[in-house]
């Protein structure tokens, strides 16, 4: 999807983009009726996830909305084989499951039929307390998927604070008053942290770009050893904007820099979409309630500092 | 008549011995004291191809339990190990696997808990973990730390049962000592132990949802479900330990009792100060004295039935806690109490803490607790409440 000079090429993409959704299964594997929030951005993640994975998988959950909203007893929303437990053990638990199989397997006690084996959590459950249980899943190489579904804040628990929510915005347990502009720290960058790993895949993806997000999710579960995914998930309840925003605004922090497209293949950056020019983030910012009480030097702070990490990022990929 | 091949082995290896012949899919663990030297041992195996299982190398205890909870629900056979710190760390997935029902077996060296630091060996850690819903067992010493590994896997597993099971070793006093040990035949193990399909494993070929979200209208059935099937785990343990009986010649009760033969008092112990006790018991018989022992062997789910029968022609019990429950004494002897509670108000029950963090149990100190404790029955009216005492501390 990258920007191409040929105009030959740039028809011959237009036109694959065309199709390309004829080519997308119609099988839902998260099943529809589930109880998301309307406008619910991680919801359409997880089902254009489900789409890229098939059938033949292990879905390895953590505490948090999506648990939440597609299991309450006695219903369940998955028509693939699913697991939760904890909040914060996502990444051993896949582990586990990971383990059992390659075990099972190579005792001859079950075939191998090529069974992928996939973690889902929120920012929370990835970039705070289940950090260290997929540090060890990545460090010890097991085979799997790991995606993030990353909606910037602890929403399943009333939108508070997590070490993934952008610097600026309002939560509950972040909110704004006289001596705060709600959070006062810079969104840690968790696929960093995934790259430092050396692992052979990570990626970041967006339901605003179906065909690249499911791209993306079946490179990381083909490929031999873990691979980790962080999938930007607006949430319309959480960011107090108009739930019909929410494919537009996951564009919009695609476009402004806010959460670039790209690939780390085996420690190769590659930029997935690049623009000439970013758009301005006032853009992305003014549509949501959380960024509200911002003033002009705030949304200059965000500007200068969305435009620094977006270079920084253009020369790991080899641009200027 | 005991069988198997008498060797020389530590309490760990001895566990680790009985998780080879088990034939274990995946171990998943975190090193810590006392408990290494079982980690290491089954390590040494998989290196040198005597045991075929994936080792799991995890970052810590909490994700050492949610491995195991992994590969069970994949239907994997599974064991970890852990003591003191690390138990309290894996504590809130310690909860999964039984409420979800999965064979986890899991090995604990007992350890007291910080602060201070203490490597050594006290009930803290085990009490910490009463309701966490897994069969637990107390050994004594390093055979039956060994055999009852071995019914672990085969409690757990049964269809019947399908509950994760606990064995407690006293860590160092088992874990480190080495003792004689009849090893058992590792094909009449295999057999005891058969290969097991879980009913509901993750697999794409039947999908399942595993850990759902429980609402009010729902979640009560769910736990009363569980425990009832609990409760009613009582009779095949029994079954399953004397069909090991029958088969290796070591058989083993729920509580077991010691020079019980008209004993008007009686000690009651678990874990490895059992073995100390009944040489106490020995030196007061010599001197006359009708005392006897009891030793919990079963936990969890408590052997209520048994410790009534052995209880019933007592005066007195005399019971050790290796554990401390501030604010309130030994928590033996408070469940003790409230299990006997009901049909036996008449007898004296007296409680006393020692061994805390390593401090050796000697036979004169069981001695002591005997006499003590008719001392204080003496000095108090009927009925009135007996405090729980520690022992052997310095003033």
């Amino acid at each position: 999807m990258r920007n191409k000079d040929e105009g030959e090429e740039m028809e011959h993409e237009q036109e694959e983009k065309m199709f390309l959704p004829r080519f997308i299964t119609t099988e839902e594997n998260f099943a529809p009726g589930h109880r998301a929030c309307v406008g619910c951005g991680e919801a359409l993640a997880v089902r254009h996830v489900c789409k890229a994975l098939g059938k033949n998988v292990i879905i390895v959950n953590a505490t948090g909305c999506i648990e939440i909203f597609t299991s309450l007893l006695p219903l369940t929303s998955w028509r693939v084989p699913w697991i939760h437990t904890l909040f914060e053990n996502v990444g051993a638990v896949v582990s586990g499951v990971e383990s059992a199989y390659k075990a099972r397997i190579r005792k001859g006690k079950i075939e191998d039929r090529g069974v992928k084996f996939v973690g889902f959590a929120g920012d929370g459950g990835t970039s705070d307390i289940g950090l260290q249980a997929l540090s060890g899943a990545m460090e010890r190489g097991h085979n799997f998927l790991y995606c993030c579904f990353d909606n910037e804040a602890y929403m399943n628990t009333g939108i508070q604070r997590s070490s993934s929510t952008p610097y600026g915005a309002w939560t509950t347990t972040a909110p704004v008053g006289k001596k705060s502009i709600g959070q006062m720290t810079w969104k840690k960058n968790m696929p960093e942290i995934a790259v430092a790993h050396r692992i052979p895949y990570v990626a970041t993806a967006c339901p605003s770009y179906p065909f690249d997000l499911m791209d993306k999710v079946r490179k990381g579960v083909e490929l031999e050893g873990p691979a980790y995914l962080h999938i930007f998930s607006v949430c319309p309840t959480g960011w107090r904007c108009p739930p019909n925003l929410s494919v537009e605004l996951g564009r919009l922090a695609v476009e402004t820099g806010i959460f670039p497209l790209y690939e780390v293949i085996n420690g190769e950056y590659h930029l997935s979409v690049d623009f000439p020019e970013l758009k301005p983030v006032r853009e992305y910012l003014k549509k949501q309630g959380r960024f509200r009480h911002l003033t002009e030097k705030d949304i200059e702070r965000i500007q200068a500092r969305v435009e620094e990490e977006y270079q920084k990022l253009k020369e790991k990929a080899g641009g200027k | 008549m005991t069988k198997g091949r008498l060797v020389g082995l530590e309490g760990s290896f001895a566990i680790a011995e009985a998780v080879r012949m088990a034939n274990v899919d995946v171990i998943s663990a975190y090193p810590i004291t006392p408990q290494t030297h079982i980690v290491e041992r089954l390590a040494e195996m998989i290196a040198d191809g005597v045991l075929d299982a994936e080792f799991i190398c995890v970052e810590s205890e909490h994700s050492a339990m949610s491995a195991c909870v992994g590969a069970s629900a994949a239907g994997a056979r599974v064991f970890t190990c852990s003591a003191s710190q690390g138990l309290e760390l894996m504590h809130e997935v310690l909860y999964i696997p039984s409420s979800m029902r999965l064979p986890v077996v899991a090995v604990a060296a007992n350890r007291a808990l910080s602060a201070p630091l203490s490597v050594w060996c006290d009930h803290s850690d085990a009490m910490a973990i009463r309701d966490i819903g897994w069969i637990q067992v107390f050994a004594e010493n390093n055979q039956q730390a060994l055999d009852l590994q071995v019914c672990a896997y085969r409690t757990a597993e049964d269809k019947e049962v399908l509950f994760p099971a606990m064995v407690h070793i006293d860590g160092f006093y088992l874990s480190h000592v080495i003792e004689g040990v009849m090893l058992p035949d590792e094909e009449e193990v295999a057999h005891f132990i058969p290969d097991y399909r879980h009913p509901f494993v993750l697999d794409p070929e039947n999908p399942v949802s595993m850990g759902c979200y429980g609402p009010p209208f729902i979640y009560p059935e769910a736990k009363k479900a569980q425990e009832v099937d609990f409760q009613s785990t009582k009779p095949k343990i029994q079954e399953i330990w004397n069909e090991f009986g029958e088969t290796f010649g070591r058989y083993y009760l729920p509580v077991e009792t010691y020079r019980m033969e008209d004993a008007r008092s009686a000690l009651l112990t678990m874990g490895s100060s059992g073995e100390t006790a009944m040489l106490a018991v020995d030196e007061l018989r010599r001197e006359g004295k009708e005392v006897g022992l009891i030793r919990l062997r079963l936990w969890r789910p408590f052997p209520f039935k048994e410790l009534r029968e052995a209880v019933k022609d007592l005066e007195l019990l005399v019971v050790l806690d290796r554990a401390l429950s501030f604010g309130m004494g030994g928590p033996v002897c408070s469940e003790v109490k409230s299990a006997l509670y009901d049909k036996r108000k008449d007898l004296n029950i007296v409680g006393f803490i020692a061994g805390l963090g390593g401090r050796d149990i000697t036979i004169e100190a069981f001695k002591h607790m005997v006499d003590r404790a008719r001392a204080r029955v003496k000095a108090v009216e009927p009925g009135e409440e007996i405090e729980p005492e520690m022992i052997g501390v310095r003033e």
